[in-house]
């Protein structure tokens, strides 16, 4: 036990959950910011395109929620494996921590379409009516009314976001990918050094602790709603 | 008041296809609004007026007919020039719809950044709107800390930052409390006193159209069923539908069950006491007053009164000869028990 616990602290692991860390924020960071990018993309089009919204367009709507919702459904673990060839064809290998980030980017972009969406969907109808009534075009209505208005509502998403996303990344160790999740995966399922499990995921626990306050944070001080 | 026409819809029909089947929404509208006029139209809720008023800035599009405002016919318009002639045809609504992430004076900024105009000057502009409604202190607050009738002045400031010909409102009061409702209706009074700028009130309270409008049309199930003079049709209301709203269910005459009531109308041309006290001596008869609504419209004071009749022919006789010698218009009735 005692070598143990030496062992879980010794300079070398620290140095491990040091890079795990900083894989993990690697991967989080990556893939948050390329399912933003096109997450809200998605998540804009699914919102306007809707039977409410500003531009209804109920196959374009239909179609894309169908994507989204099948992708969504695939678990994660499984889209990981099927998307090995596409992964190849992107970044020419099927292991490593790029090649986790495109399954991961690819389960994360839908869901945080569906986010968007949701968080669009909470703008008064009646204010986009004034808005429209002044001679808003319905770019300037997404532009400066739909995500400015759901600010709040949107960072409240990201704050999930991430921290699901975070949730995914123990996953890359079985692409050999690292991350302090992988150092979880590989010392406590495979190596049965259980302290060294443990430290690890509190340290994910606590990142994601952070993450979600602070967003939440965020969330509260950006909202002039409640003021 | 000019003569000249700034809204004037033309045969206007819509129709929507619901789940429900085809719901006609409006039926053959023609209305003529005049340049600088306070214009109203009142029904009860689901007679169609909001659809109208959306009409009027096609963010509603009638299904037939036209609508022409300030000279330009909307169906004509492409896209881009619809978006330009909304900015100028103000509007504000009963829930204000405000951006609750921008302050009072962002929110009176915005239609001046879809319009163009530049950040500086808007800024200048919106100041000065915040100033005229009565809010200049009140520039960096959000909309959850001002009450309503703030918020609605924020509105009214917005709608006006594009210099609008045309101000609409949609059921603009109803959200507010009556002392806050009178304040917004002397605003928008004195709006289009001093800026000239023609308003189109939509409502279904009698109160706001007697305040401040010069004209009226009735509209009830989806067609206007009368429309002219406020005077004219608060005095001689000819719909079922305008009594309806004049005299509100509940405040109906109560009298002697079997017995006639008398509706003394008010035209603004007599006074109200000397009239009945007048009568009460003349005719030497007393008289029972079972309702009286009576108020200022338009700087007259019009109103209905219903007293009940004496027993005897020979008072009513004399009733009938007091009042037609004045040429003071009544109207007979039996008492209906409610």
């Amino acid at each position: 036990m005692n070598h143990e616990l030496s062992a879980a602290f010794s300079a070398a692991m620290l140095g491990e959950y040091g890079n795990g860390f900083a894989t993990t924020l690697y991967l989080v960071v990556v893939c948050s910011l390329v399912s933003y990018l096109i997450g809200v993309p998605l998540g804009v089009i699914l919102c306007v395109s809707d039977q409410n919204g500003i531009h209804p367009n109920a196959p374009l709507n239909r179609i894309l929620g169908t994507v989204v919702n099948i992708f969504r459904s695939i678990p994660f673990a499984i889209l990981l494996v099927v998307a090995l060839p596409f992964t190849k064809l992107l970044i020419g290998t099927k292991v490593g921590n790029n090649a986790f980030l495109v399954p991961l980017t690819l389960s994360a972009a839908p869901f945080i379409a569906r986010m968007v969406e949701s968080s669009l969907k909470e703008v008064d109808r009646g204010v986009i009516e004034a808005t429209q009534s002044m001679g808003s075009s319905n770019w300037q209505i997404i532009t400066k009314v739909l995500i400015p208005e759901a600010k709040p509502s949107l960072l409240v998403g990201a704050a999930i976001s991430v921290t699901t996303i975070l949730g995914y990344t123990p996953l890359a160790t079985l692409v050999g990918g690292g991350g302090l999740g992988a150092i979880a995966v590989q010392y406590g399922l495979y190596r049965f050094q259980n302290d060294i499990m443990y430290t690890s995921s509190i340290l994910l626990v606590i990142l994601v602790q952070i993450l979600q306050e602070a967003g939440m944070k965020l969330a509260g001080s950006v909202d002039k709603r409640a003021k | 008041m000019s003569e000249r026409e700034i809204v004037r819809i033309e045969n206007m029909s819509k129709v929507y296809h619901g789940a429900a089947g085809k719901v006609v929404a409006l039926k053959d509208i023609n209305i003529s609004v005049r340049e600088g006029e306070i214009f109203g139209i009142i029904g009860l809720s689901g007679a169609g007026k909001s659809t109208l008023v959306r009409c009027v800035n096609y963010l509603e599009k009638p299904t037939s007919g036209r609508v022409v405002v300030n000279g330009s016919d909307l169906s004509a318009l492409s896209n881009r020039e619809l978006l330009k002639a909304r900015q100028k045809i103000g509007m504000i609504f009963q829930e204000f719809n405000l951006l609750n992430q921008r302050n009072a004076l962002g929110n009176v900024c915005y239609p001046m950044e879809i319009a163009g105009v530049p950040r500086p000057a808007a800024r200048t502009r919106a100041a000065e709107l915040l100033d005229m409604v009565g809010l200049a202190d009140r520039a960096k607050a959000y909309p959850a800390q001002l009450s309503g009738g703030q918020k609605q002045r924020v509105a009214i400031a917005r709608a006006l930052a594009t210099s609008p010909k045309v101000l609409l409102c949609d059921e603009a009061t109803s959200a507010l409390d009556p002392t806050t409702t009178q304040s917004i209706l002397e605003l928008l009074q004195d709006i289009n006193r001093r800026l000239g700028v023609t308003i189109l009130v939509v409502t279904h309270e009698m109160r706001v159209i007697e305040q401040i409008c010069q004209r009226v049309a009735v509209i009830d199930q989806s067609h206007i069923v009368e429309m002219g003079d406020v005077k004219e049709i608060f005095v001689h209301p000819q719909s079922a539908i305008a009594k309806r709203l004049i005299f509100p269910q509940g405040q109906t005459p109560a009298g002697a069950p079997g017995g006639k009531t008398l509706r003394i109308v008010f035209d603004g041309l007599s006074a109200f006491e000397p009239v009945i006290s007048d009568m009460v001596l003349e005719c030497h008869v007393t008289v029972n007053i079972l309702y009286a609504n009576t108020r200022a419209v338009d700087g007259k004071a019009v109103g209905q009164m219903v007293i009940s009749l004496p027993g005897d022919e020979i008072s009513v006789d004399r009733i009938r000869a007091y009042l037609d010698e004045r040429k003071i218009y009544y109207k007979e009735e039996p008492f209906h028990e409610s």
